[in-house]
């Protein structure tokens, strides 16, 4: 039988016009089975939230390629929250912060604004698709 | 000759086009007071008689109404979030020509059932959810209506999972099932949700509007008013086989209480470096400013405005505009009848109309610097390269300076952010024909299309 397909909400968020990583993840989430609504370049936290509730999202996925991505996630947790959308898995990944940080530093900053996962520059969209399996218990399914 | 009667059933005049349809010409036209209270029959035959005044005897072969009588087809929405399934219910029934009297986003709430009872609704549009998507709110809506009375048609057009559920909750209302109006993220799909309530109006709301009366005369088809005059604008844009439209365009209609806008056009980003934001937006749209009417939403236009602006167009002082503006709403059927003054008001109260309702219904566009240079951000229709205006209703009509008026449908310096058309060619539907021609495109669309480029009337270029 078919299963409902997981819906994933993603975007590249703030003033940022990156295009191309986006196309490159949202064509790897459709392929490894996700439905994936693509928000496409300069997306508001709004918009991300908006776009879950309608479609329902089990996860938002959220790139930043501009190095301003730490201000332009904070207090997207706490909205989530308030839209009811409490407890949705969101991860975020690109050139999320400016200049040569320690990950591991970058990575605590973000999970403390409530990202379940923060990835570093040079992820494969593999690694992302394996995170979002995890958080949405989809083991089972895995090919 | 073969003559095709025309009515248009207002809420406060029956008007009247005999075309025809062989000559491809407008034979006549009339118009009489309607008469919902008492019989509809009764302004339509005082038309009647004075059209056939004019043009003598005429042996219809067909007639066709459309109607606005009766605060014309009433509808109430309910969607998820409020900019995108909300919205998409409000653009769907403004385009099936409705008046949207309430529109409501997320969970109805006992107020807002208590409000909904008092709008008394013809027609109430129950939204949410992309397919497969939400499902809660659209079923905790149905279950909030379920408990009203009276009962009203609701047309269900959410989250497809959603809908039999929906109609088993509603089990005792006449509900109709159509696509979701928004089927994935961003996409618009209105039509079907449109036909079908262009279907329901036709089949029940006429006959309790006391229109039934009026049907034994009529061949077929009724649709509302403005409905009919989306189909006219949209048969002269576009054109039909054989004959040619004049391209994109936009058309407004200053009424008494209302002014009315359409567009006809794409109007999605120019540019590579625009970036396109929220809803996309139906090719053929209309909206309605309920606060921007000469008369009774004068008020509206005065504080859309301003005293100071009023008065800088109309170059009368301010406590003379306030005086003059408070006699227009004391007296609603008050004519400048050749007096300067009030003629100088009238302009400044239609241009801003006019102004204002176009703004509204134009999309904006916002220049914003990222990392990666200048980038623009779009929302809602870009009209800047729409080249032809079409204006109507009585401040534009009985003036010498409508294109003049028009002008201020266009894109201006002071505002730059709105995407107006630059420059256009200024039509006026002097004899107001485009629902008539509406209604006639149903049967014969390039005659309604030759009479609409013959009739209306060339007022100049603006830019």
């Amino acid at each position: 039988m078919d299963e409902k397909k997981k819906v994933l909400v993603m975007g590249v968020i703030g003033a940022d016009v990156h295009a191309v990583g986006n196309k490159i993840l949202y064509h790897a989430f459709t392929e490894a089975g996700f439905e994936v609504v693509n928000l496409g370049v300069m997306v508001a936290q709004e918009e991300y939230i908006a776009a879950a509730i309608e479609s329902a999202a089990d996860a938002i996925v959220v790139s930043s390629l501009y190095g301003q991505g730490e201000l332009d996630c904070r207090g997207m947790r706490e909205k989530c929250d308030e839209a009811g959308l409490k407890g949705i898995p969101m991860i975020v990944g690109g050139n999320i912060v400016i200049g040569k940080q320690k990950f591991e530093d970058v990575e605590r900053r973000f999970k403390e604004m409530g990202f379940d996962r923060a990835f570093p520059p040079g992820t494969s969209p593999e690694a992302a698709i394996e995170a979002l399996r995890e958080l949405l218990h989809m083991d089972g399914d895995r090919k | 000759m073969k003559p095709v009667l025309l009515i248009d059933f207002g809420s406060t005049y029956t008007k009247l086009t005999a075309v025809d349809v062989d000559a491809e010409e407008i034979l006549g036209t009339a118009s009489s007071y309607t008469t919902v209270q008492t019989d509809i029959n009764e302004g339509l035959e005082n038309a009647l008689r004075q059209l056939q005044e004019k043009t003598g005897k005429l042996d219809f072969v067909k007639s066709y109404a459309c109607s606005s009588a009766a605060g014309g087809l009433r509808m109430v929405t309910s969607g998820l979030v409020p900019e995108l399934t909300g919205e998409a219910a409000k653009l769907a029934s403004l385009g099936a020509g409705a008046k949207v009297v309430g529109v409501y986003s997320f969970q109805l709430t006992e107020d807002d059932l208590e409000e909904i009872q008092g709008l008394k609704p013809d027609i109430f549009l129950l939204v949410g959810g992309t397919d497969g998507g939400n499902t809660e709110n659209i079923l905790y809506n149905a279950r909030m209506l379920a408990t009203i009375e009276p009962k009203f048609p609701i047309v269900i057009a959410g989250n497809r999972t959603a809908a039999r559920e929906c109609e088993r909750i509603l089990a005792g209302w006449e509900t109709h099932i159509c696509p979701n109006v928004m089927p994935k993220f961003g996409v618009l799909k209105i039509e079907e949700t449109q036909n079908k309530i262009r279907e329901i109006f036709l089949n029940r709301i006429i006959q309790a509007k006391g229109l039934s009366k009026a049907a034994d005369l009529l061949s077929d088809i009724m649709m509302p008013t403005p409905s009919a005059v989306l189909k006219a604008v949209e048969l002269l844009s576009q054109g039909c086989e054989d004959e040619p439209g004049i391209g994109d365009l936009i058309a407004v209609d200053v009424g008494g209480a209302t002014t009315d806008v359409y567009s006809v056009a794409d109007g999605m980003p120019e540019h590579m470096n625009t970036v396109y934001k929220g809803l996309p937006e139906p090719f053929a749209k209309r909206t309605v400013e309920g606060d921007i009417g000469m008369r009774y939403s004068v008020q509206g236009i005065v504080d859309a405005a301003g005293l100071q602006r009023i008065s800088q167009i109309s170059r009368l002082p301010k406590d003379r505009v306030t005086e003059l503006v408070e006699e227009l709403k004391a007296h609603t059927d008050q004519l400048p009848n050749g007096d300067s003054e009030r003629e100088r008001l009238d302009f400044a109260l239609a241009a801003i109309a006019v102004e204002e309702a176009v703004t509204r219904h134009a999309g904006t566009i916002e220049e914003t610097y990222t990392l990666m240079g200048q980038t623009f951000v779009q929302s809602g229709k870009n009209l800047t390269k729409v080249r032809q205006i079409v204006v109507t209703g009585g401040s534009l009509i009985h003036t010498k300076e409508t294109e003049k008026i028009a002008a201020y449908a266009l894109y201006s310096p002071a505002s730059p952010a709105s995407l107006r058309p630059k420059e256009a060619d200024v039509w006026v539907d002097r004899s107001y024909i485009l629902a008539a021609m509406g209604l006639l495109s149903s049967y014969y669309p390039q005659t309604a299309l030759r009479i609409m480029k013959k009739e209306l009337e060339f007022h100049g270029y603006s830019e």
